[in-house]
């Protein structure tokens, strides 16, 4: 490993623009004859819009133009859509009702918008949109999953039937009945994923700019993903077609999967852009976000485990109920089920598994892809099942989950996975060593005496990144395929810039991509520039989700490293007179090997452009291109210890230590590494303790701001002590497996687990505030 | 409308704003000073983190009418030219952010924290301090760190001075 | 935000004069409660006026048995002030718990007592410590002063100038945070004055605002002690619910704030 290669903790490029105030997010950005657009929307959680009147809102000053639902819907801009197609267990195709840009017509969830303001200042399209008079009538709501599937309950869209998507299985269910016919012992539970909201820091924001001469447009957005955002807002929202459309992504705010989406926001700014012929800008406020970026997570599950006699798990059974909100959002089909269901056999060796997910409407903001994406509704299933299962069974946590352990790999799931690789024993014994897990009793009684209750609680997670292939990915429904394609472009002068559909958004990308670079060519990453989020820059990508960027993004830069790799090796050979086999590449050098001749990278890509000397038949120029398709998911995998106090006279938490140890594979920068795993626990805990979006019986979001949802602060969250174990990824050239989820994945459950053995009373949800905690304490 | 006259980063500068608008606004929008964020509405995030005549305060929580007068320093006034304030360099140094976004307004108040208890600062007061800034990225273990070490820099230039 | 007309008073006279030019005007101290709300449009003034500049209106003065905190001093410059943290401990501790850091830079004693948030932490001490409040126009007790969830005894263009507390024998502050808004979830302000008498005074718990808790004073009258509070209940009856705190909830932390404020008045 070179100094700034593989391995090393390199301080990122990036952060002299964000630490001196120079970062460039959307709303930092102004185009000449720029307009502001602002929303009217529903307060309502279920109407009909009978009328909306803008007469006085015309003749405030400033304005420009009020444009409502039913004129986007005539100007044919296409409904949202949701990307991957499930079906239920009879075969039947899920049912989708239509989601308008705009509700021309019935509204279905608070904060949806019927109609856009555009005027000369924010403040003035604010002051207007007040003027604009939308008449409703108001239609029962259904505000969660309970009230959703009772008998009766209002309908949301003609086409869901008693509000359901779908009602679909995985697994074997003669298999699985017949393993609890045999069982020793059975240990249900039933527990509540709550919902959250993701709130990255940055809300929402788009520019666009529609040019009448060229027919071009450009949208400046928040996007996680802006190929993918041309993408559907060409072939699905008929904008326009891809040549015309230019997405580009600056820097981003953080995303954690809030910003994958292709909002309403954005196709009105485009459609608007045209209609008043200048720029647009929409910038979300706080308030906005909470009512209109997809929630995350909202389940609600049954869960049965048999065990024999030796307490080995013979099957697992589980009936989830998942909320969808009132639209399908993109990607949101496939949470509950393939990036949910296919996790549920954990670490463990279980030979039988049924799951059950209906997934249904309810008049709440769509739920989509949040940090973890069904991964940690699984994962927290499993391991508070595990505890469950360890209390009842009365044996050590740890020791149950070891006897229970897949240790040999390639192992198939009865749930689609197969993993590749992993260690679960050696993460176990790493977390259990940290914290010193033998000593604890010892601390649980010294905590007794001081009148604290402490407890202690394991998460063993493990998750499926990357999701790939595209042709897998394709045959389960997904309507885009998840590889990844980088282009190298090697300068005349040597300078490199590495163009990869990968975004980032807090990742490090322009400092861990530059690495990969510096390990194979021994160049300096002063030398290399990472180019993404541009669609006219960077040819096509799927984007930054589910912890996919190196393992995916990383891959296609190492295969498209590989091709330059191998033609300026000829222009070497070429110029030193040698053969293409003797040449080595060594700090930034082109070696004979055995000699002391060599050519520097510069002299050669220089060469490479004035074609002067080339190899004969060969063109002129370095630059390469690569997709990547992987073979399989990755499989990280972990073991989370979280140790705390409970104060029993107010029910209040406090962290004593949380370990973690995860194996990502080989690390490419371990600082970011880390930071991605502190981020990821810190929402984790942010679930089990702090965070959840509460609708009240009319699904009003009574959490709408950061007064009444808490988010997770500096003194809510304890340092953690972070350790590696390392299996390689078989299945890519760099053995990584990614990192940037499991954080959220393993730490609720490790924190409910120890609270729960804190208190002695297993029956306690998330988030569990001092109230619920002091509740489960005292009855 | 009025003209509010203000010295932002040690230039004096002279602005006609409407009445309603928020110190945050005048900076971002008339001084394209975009340093400073905005990540809520209701005076929380901290992502607006100025310094007004030398205390941290939230710049979407202040009109710019009351600000007519003041030193305000921003992210762009911290560093002195090309050299990094020693707070700016401990973020980089010790990975204090991921996203940038909060960041501005972390580095305002974290300068600010250092400045009220010099080197005194533990792990526990520093998490107490930074209750007004919220970040989504971190997990805050990094920014604590970064808090700290800078404590020591600050403390070290200071004995320097 | 509403467009609205900003004034910098040079005098509390000043103030009063702009505050009756105004449509509909209001006074702006530090502004962290009208701002925000103002920023929610959930207030329109016509005209705000800035009292946060006046000279006479910033200034800490300990005298015999009292400390007078002028009406919009801030809430750092009373949690610093070596001379509360000398006079009444507790007062100074209250101040910087109050919001966050750059909160307590700008919030002003006088702005949270105008306010009369039901979960502000000031009026937990006011009540207790039996304060009284000094306007431009007159004197207002405690019990007097609050008149239930954000509403006070003040009336139009009336500006508060100082508060002034006696000097406790004994005082003590402890909160339960609420965890998002970081106002007080409950919390409870223990007294025993210098004529003897024990004052106990609950944030954030009622459904009337700050209330004085009689239970918690009977039993401390019997036995200044934090076990003293072990046998006595709370009632729910009328406290507040949210999904933050059921109302036992918050009876319980009215009893657990008050043993812990013993606990720290000493």
């Amino acid at each position: 490993m070179g100094v700034e290669g593989i391995g090393a903790s390199v301080v990122r490029k990036e952060d002299r623009r964000f630490i001196t105030g120079k970062g460039r997010y959307v709303d930092d950005i102004k185009m000449l004859g720029m307009t502001y657009a602002h929303f009217v929307r529903s307060p309502h959680a279920h109407a009909k819009v009978k009328g909306i009147d803008s007469t006085e809102a015309m003749k405030m000053p400033g304005v420009i133009a009020v444009l409502t639902g039913q004129q986007i819907v005539d100007d044919k801009v296409g409904n949202l859509i949701c990307g991957w197609a499930i079906s239920s267990k009879d075969g039947s195709p899920m049912k989708m009702g239509a989601w308008p840009a705009m509700a021309p017509e019935t509204v279905r969830f608070v904060g949806q918008a019927v109609a856009v303001v555009i005027a000369e200042t924010k403040n003035l399209a604010k002051d207007a949109a007040e003027a604009v008079v939308v008449t409703y009538e108001e239609l029962p709501a259904v505000p969660d999953i309970k009230a959703a599937i009772k008998p009766g309950a209002a309908q949301l869209h003609p086409e869901a039937p008693g509000n359901v998507v779908y009602d679909w299985h995985i697994g074997d269910e003669a298999a699985v009945k017949d393993a609890f016919s045999k069982a020793a012992n059975v240990v249900t539970l039933e527990l509540t994923n709550n919902r959250l909201v993701p709130n990255a820091m940055e809300p929402r924001a788009a520019i666009a700019h529609y040019e009448a001469a060229e027919e071009h447009y450009t949208l400046y957005t928040t996007s996680q993903n802006p190929h993918v955002a041309r993408l559907v807002l060409s072939a699905f929202y008929n904008i326009a077609p891809e040549n015309k459309l230019r997405v580009i992504a600056p820097d981003v705010g953080g995303g954690f999967g809030s910003k994958i989406y292709v909002y309403p926001e954005e196709m009105v700014a485009l459609w608007a852009s045209k209609k008043v012929d200048r720029p647009v800008k929409w910038t979300g406020d706080r308030s906005e976000a909470f009512l209109t970026d997809a929630h995350g997570r909202d389940h609600v599950s049954k869960a049965e485990m048999a065990f024999d006699k030796d307490n080995k798990i013979l099957g697992l059974r589980v009936k989830t109920h998942a909320n969808f909100g009132a639209y399908m959002s993109l990607f949101s089909s496939a949470v509950p089920t393939y990036l949910y269901a296919t996790l549920l056999s954990g670490q463990y060796i279980i030979p039988a598994i049924y799951a059950e997910v209906m997934g249904v409407y309810t008049n709440t903001t769509p739920v989509d892809a949040y940090r973890g994406a069904g991964r940690p509704e699984a994962s927290y299933l499993i391991e508070r099942m595990m505890e469950t299962a360890a209390r009842q069974l009365k044996v050590d946590p740890a020791e149950l989950r070891r006897r229970n352990f897949i240790t040999q790999f390639p192992y198939q799931t009865p749930v689609i996975m197969a993993y590749d690789v992993g260690d679960f024993n050696a993460s176990i014994d790493s977390a259990m060593k940290a914290i010193d897990y033998a000593g604890f009793p010892a601390r649980k009684a010294k905590a007794k005496a001081d009148g604290k209750l402490r407890g202690i609680g394991l998460s063993c997670y493990i998750e499926a990144c990357g999701i790939a292939p595209s042709k897998a990915v394709g045959s389960l429904g997904a309507g885009v395929g998840l590889w990844e394609s980088a282009e190298i472009r090697v300068n005349p002068v040597g300078t490199i810039e590495v163009l990869t559909g990968s975004h980032s958004h807090g990742q490090g990308h322009e400092t861990t991509f530059c690495q990969i670079i510096a390990e194979r060519l021994g160049v300096p990453i002063s030398q290399v520039s990472i180019v993404h989020g541009d669609t006219d820059k960077v040819q096509f990508g799927m984007g930054t989700y589910g912890s996919r960027s190196l393992a995916v993004g990383g891959t296609a830069i190492v295969k498209a490293m590989e091709k330059v790799e191998a033609k300026a090796k000829k222009i070497a050979a070429h110029a030193l007179e040698a053969s293409e086999s003797d040449i080595v590449i060594e700090n930034g050098e082109f070696k004979v090997t055995g000699t002391d001749k060599s050519i520097a990278l510069p002299m050669v890509a220089l060469a490479a452009y004035t074609a002067h000397n080339l190899p004969d038949g060969m063109e002129p120029g370095l630059k390469e291109t690569a997709f990547y398709d992987p073979t399989n998911f990755t499989f990280p995998a972990g073991a989370y210890i979280c140790e705390l106090e409970v104060d029993p006279g107010t029910g209040k938490t406090t962290f004593v230590n949380f370990v973690a140890a995860d194996d990502f594979g080989r690390l490419i920068n371990p600082m970011i590494v880390e930071g991605q795993v502190h981020g990821g626990l810190a929402q984790g805990i942010g679930q089990a303790l702090l965070e959840g979006a509460v609708y009240d019986e009319n699904a009003q979001l009574v959490t709408a701001s950061f007064m009444d949802y808490t988010m997770p602060r500096a003194d809510d969250l304890p340092s953690f002590k972070l350790s590696h174990t390392t299996t390689l990824c078989p299945g890519n050239p760099l053995g990584v497996k990614g990192c940037g989820e499991a954080g959220a994945i393993g730490a609720s459950a490790a924190v409910i687990n120890a609270i729960t053995d804190a208190i002695g009373n297993n029956k306690l949800e998330m988030p569990a505030t001092p109230d619920r905690v002091w509740h489960a304490i005292h009855g | 409308m009025s003209t509010v006259k203000l010295t932002v980063n040690g230039r004096a500068v002279s602005v006609d704003v409407e009445d309603r608008t928020l110190l945050v606004h005048l900076l971002r929008e008339n001084l394209n000073l975009t340093g400073t964020h905005v990540g809520c509405d209701t005076s929380q995030c901290g992502a607006c983190v100025v310094h007004v005549d030398g205390r941290a305060v939230k710049s979407c929580t202040m009109l710019a009418g009351q600000a007519a007068g003041s030193n305000v320093t921003t992210i762009e006034g911290l560093a002195k030219g090309d050299e990094l304030h020693p707070m700016q360099a401990a973020f980089r140094d010790n990975h204090g952010l991921q996203c940038g976004y909060c960041t501005p307004g972390m580095i305002m108040s974290a300068v600010d924290i250092v400045h009220r208890h010099g080197g005194n600062l533990d792990e526990e007061t520093v998490r107490h301090e930074l209750e007004g800034n919220i970040c989504r990225c971190t997990g805050y273990h990094n920014i604590v760190k970064s808090v700290l070490d800078a404590a020591g820099r600050m403390k070290v230039a200071q004995a320097a001075e | 935000m509403y467009e609205t007309n900003y004034h910098r008073a040079s005098s509390v006279d000043d103030a009063v004069a702009q505050f009756g030019k105004g449509k509909e005007a209001k006074f702006l101290a530090g502004g962290q409660t009208l701002l925000p709300v103002m920023k929610q449009r959930l207030a329109a003034p016509s005209d705000v006026i800035d009292v946060a500049k006046i000279k006479d209106m910033v200034g800490i003065d300990v005298s015999g048995d009292t400390v007078t905190i002028k009406g919009a001093t801030t809430h750092y410059d009373v949690a610093q002030s070596d001379a509360v943290q000398k006079a009444i401990p507790a007062l100074a501790h209250l101040a910087s718990m109050i919001g966050d850091p750059a909160v307590r830079y700008r919030g002003t004693i006088g702005g949270s007592l105008a306010n009369n948030d039901p979960a502000a932490d000031y009026p937990a001490a006011v009540l207790a410590l039996g304060a009284t409040i000094k306007t431009n126009k007159r004197s207002l007790a405690a019990e007097d002063f609050f008149k239930g969830l954000f509403t006070t005894a003040l009336e139009d263009g009336e500006i508060i100038t100082a508060v002034t507390f006696p000097i406790p024998v004994k005082a003590g502050y402890a909160k339960m945070r609420h965890p998002a808004s970081r106002f007080a979830l409950t919390g409870v302000f223990v007294v025993k004055t210098k004529a003897g008498d024990i004052r106990v005074a609950a944030t954030g718990a009622s459904q009337s605002g700050v209330i004085r808790v009689p239970a918690i004073e009977q039993a401390l009258k019997a036995n200044w002690s934090a076990s003293a509070l072990d046998s006595v209940t709370i009632s729910a009856s009328g406290l507040l619910a949210d999904i933050h705190g059921s109302s036992d909830y918050r009876a319980n932390l009215v009893k657990v704030m008050g043993q812990r404020a013993v606990t720290a008045a000493g």
